[in-house]
């Protein structure tokens, strides 16, 4: 049985970071929605799988808010906001995909190689050291993304799957007081309205919700 | 003092909280700036209760020689500005840059920012003090995009996405000290406890804290202002409001550096852990060194006190880099002061640039003869900033530049390089400003200079004498620190 718990754990988290390595390939905004849809109910699983086995039920409603919010508002919101605005058009990439999946590999090792050593000393729960390897790589996938994309919405959704890194992690550090957990699902809600104005905000302004086109004028005008 | 020191700390969330409710409800601006800044002096009234005060609440919150000192310094600047921002205010909404709507909205995120900043600076708990700077974080990217200018928005969304890509990383640098914690201290919330944290330290896994203080003060770092995560800084101090801007500089940046010296103090404790000095030095000099070149080109006046920022946050955060006792005590000191000058400049920057109705440096001259008040306020406070004698930075530069002479005779030639640069830059820029004939016409100000001076007052009377009683408390604190 511990065997087992270890390998779901293991392919859930795993499959966390392959969702994210989607993610960076897709060129349609609204197959983008899906996709990040799915990291979450990814993540949920995940974070309900870690309750059941550290018998930790406050993890239950953890995993409930990343379901509820995260797979279903959220996508829907950000689907409505797409079709509002007209942007169904195709994402736009600072370098390749080729390059940007390159560079996903090497954050992905290089978080392996980080972390497995270092927690190594730490814990000796093998599944703690695992998940908090996992949990960093989707924290820096989702920077890479944050980084490579020109669109608001691409940016938000790349924020929104490195903050789903941070609770993989604290789901997987044991024993962690509710705040932490609680205050993470609120501080993405707080993020969504701060978004949600700013997008708005933008769009009355520019007719556009690309950066590229507010990123203009630095107050350094020659 | 009538209050106890147990009843300061739950006043001083009180009130900002309590007032951040009633003034979302109350319309206008008159009265609501006026209730801001009476509620701001109410707040700083408690936090004397702290300077001799010493308190710990259950493992959330608590109150030590450190935190105190900047207590003290944030409520104080806190009320200085906010009545400084009632004329400013005043000034916006009848020139309509601001919308009449908005000041409502404004004073709630001035008192809920300066909550979050004394739930940061009070917070015994790490889970609590990240909770603290983020909130503190959101509130004033709300108010640095409050004119809805193409250009605030621009920079509210830039300080929104780094800001929060570095609060992220600063909750898995959280995640990862509560891991190395957890084994030695036990599961549950007091692996989170600053006062039990550190006195446990020293059995905590070194390489678990090594990669966790490298993702805090890649995290905290970013709200510090360090230099590569810096970019964020000057937009969002030259499109917000100038008492946001004053606020941001004085206080938000000090918040985010107390954070990364509580958990300096951590690794610290740890033999084993390396030595988080180095690394922090480095930044610093590397912000100093950066922010003084990257003044030359300015042409926003306020832009140009924000590469001042950095340039002085990356002195302080050298001088905790450097460590021990008289380098400590310097960086405390350079931390205050800076809080005090930089505030002072920006009140006089904000009036100013109401006055000539634009921010570029090149359109505007000879200040000193058309707005005397503001602009010999303006030459006090960048000769104070650039570290001319007798202000109080004058004295902290000098600490420490010489207690880096005693202990790495090398560092301190580019540290004094960086900052006779920064002077250089200062100096050229103020000439411009304040000197020659006047061009094109001022419109009249009804400026608040009170808090200006006062500020200018504290910086002078800092670099001339220093109380015994307050060089006993900083020396208390740079022990502390290690």
């Amino acid at each position: 049985m511990n065997h087992l718990a270890f390998d779901i754990a293991h392919l859930l988290a795993g499959g966390l970071v392959l969702v994210s390595l989607l993610m960076l390939y897709q060129d349609r905004l609204s197959a983008l929605i899906r996709i990040f849809a799915l990291h979450a109910v990814v993540l949920s699983a995940s974070v309900a799988w870690q309750a059941i086995t550290q018998h930790a039920p406050h993890l239950y409603v953890t995993a409930a808010i990343a379901f509820a919010f995260k797979a279903i508002v959220v996508p829907l919101a950000l689907q409505r906001i797409v079709v509002k605005l007209g942007v169904h058009r195709e994402i736009e990439v600072i370098g390749g995909i080729g390059v940007t999946m390159l560079f996903a590999m090497a954050l992905v090792a290089l978080s392996l190689a980080v972390m497995l050593p270092a927690a190594a000393t730490a814990t000796a729960n093998p599944l703690a050291r695992e998940d908090l390897a996992f949990a960093l790589a989707v924290v820096l996938l989702g920077l890479l993304m944050m980084a490579t994309r020109r669109n608001a919405v691409t940016q938000v959704i790349g924020f929104m799957s490195l903050e789903n890194g941070l609770i993989l992690a604290a789901a997987g550090a044991r024993g962690m007081p509710l705040v932490v957990e609680i205050s993470v699902a609120f501080s993405v809600l707080v993020a969504l309205i701060v978004i949600g104005v700013f997008l708005f905000g933008i769009n009355a302004r520019f007719d556009s919700i690309d950066i590229g086109v507010i990123d203009h004028g630095r107050g350094e005008r020659p | 003092m009538i209050l106890s020191p147990t009843q300061a700390v739950a006043l001083l969330l009180e009130i900002p909280a309590f007032s951040a409710v009633v003034l979302l409800a109350l319309p206008g601006y008159v009265w609501p700036a006026r209730l801001n800044a009476f509620a701001c002096a109410l707040t700083f009234a408690c936090s004397l209760a702290l300077v001799s005060g010493r308190t710990q609440i259950s493992g959330y919150l608590f109150v030590d020689d450190l935190n105190a000192v900047f207590l003290v310094l944030t409520t104080f600047v806190g009320m200085t500005t906010a009545a400084y921002s009632a004329s400013y205010l005043g000034f916006e909404i009848a020139s309509e840059k601001l919308k009449l709507k908005y000041a409502r909205f404004y004073h709630a995120m001035y008192q809920a920012m300066m909550f979050a900043m004394n739930l940061a600076l009070l917070a015994d708990n790490i889970g609590l003090i990240w909770v603290a700077v983020e909130l503190a974080t959101l509130t004033s990217v709300l108010m640095v995009g409050i004119y809805r200018t193409s250009a605030a928005l621009e920079a509210a969304w830039k300080y929104f996405s780094l800001g929060s890509v570095g609060i992220a990383l600063a909750l898995f640098g959280t995640i990862l000290v509560y891991l190395a914690a957890q084994p030695i201290v036990g599961e549950g919330a007091d692996a989170m406890v600053w006062s039990i944290l550190v006195t446990r330290a020293s059995e905590f896994s070194p390489d678990l804290l090594n990669v966790a203080f490298v993702f805090l003060i890649l995290g905290y770092g970013t709200k510090v202002g360090l230099v590569p995560m810096h970019a964020w800084l000057p937009d969002a101090h030259s499109e917000g409001p100038t008492p946001i801007a004053a606020v941001l500089s004085g206080l938000l940046l000090n918040v985010a550096l107390y954070a990364v010296l509580r958990f300096k103090m951590l690794l610290s404790a740890n033999a084993q852990a390396l030595d988080p000095g180095p690394l922090l030095a480095a930044l610093g000099l590397l912000s100093l060194i950066f922010a003084s070149f990257m003044l030359y080109r300015r042409n926003d006046i306020k832009r140009l006190f924000a590469y001042s920022s950095i340039e002085h946050m990356g002195i302080a955060a050298f001088a905790f880099g450097m460590g021990g006792s008289l380098a400590n005590f310097a960086g405390l000191l350079h931390m205050t002061m800076h809080s005090l000058t930089k505030s002072a400049i920006f009140f006089a920057v904000g009036h100013i640039v109401q006055a000539r109705g634009t921010q570029e440096i090149s359109r505007i001259r000879g200040l000193t003869a058309s707005d005397p008040a503001l602009g010999w306020g303006l030459v006090a406070g960048v000769a104070a900033i650039a570290g001319l004698p007798p202000f109080g930075i004058f004295m902290s530069e000098f600490l420490v530049i010489s207690s880096t002479f005693a202990r790495a005779p090398l560092l301190a030639i580019p540290l004094a390089f960086g900052i006779v640069v920064a002077f250089g830059a200062l100096a050229l820029r103020v000439t411009g400003l304040a000197f020659g004939s006047p061009e094109g016409q001022s419109r009249p100000v009804e400026a608040s200079i009170a808090p200006l001076y006062v500020h200018l007052a504290l910086a002078l009377a800092a670099g001339v004498w220093l109380p015994p009683a307050l060089v006993g408390w900083f020396q208390a604190v740079a022990r502390m620190l290690g």
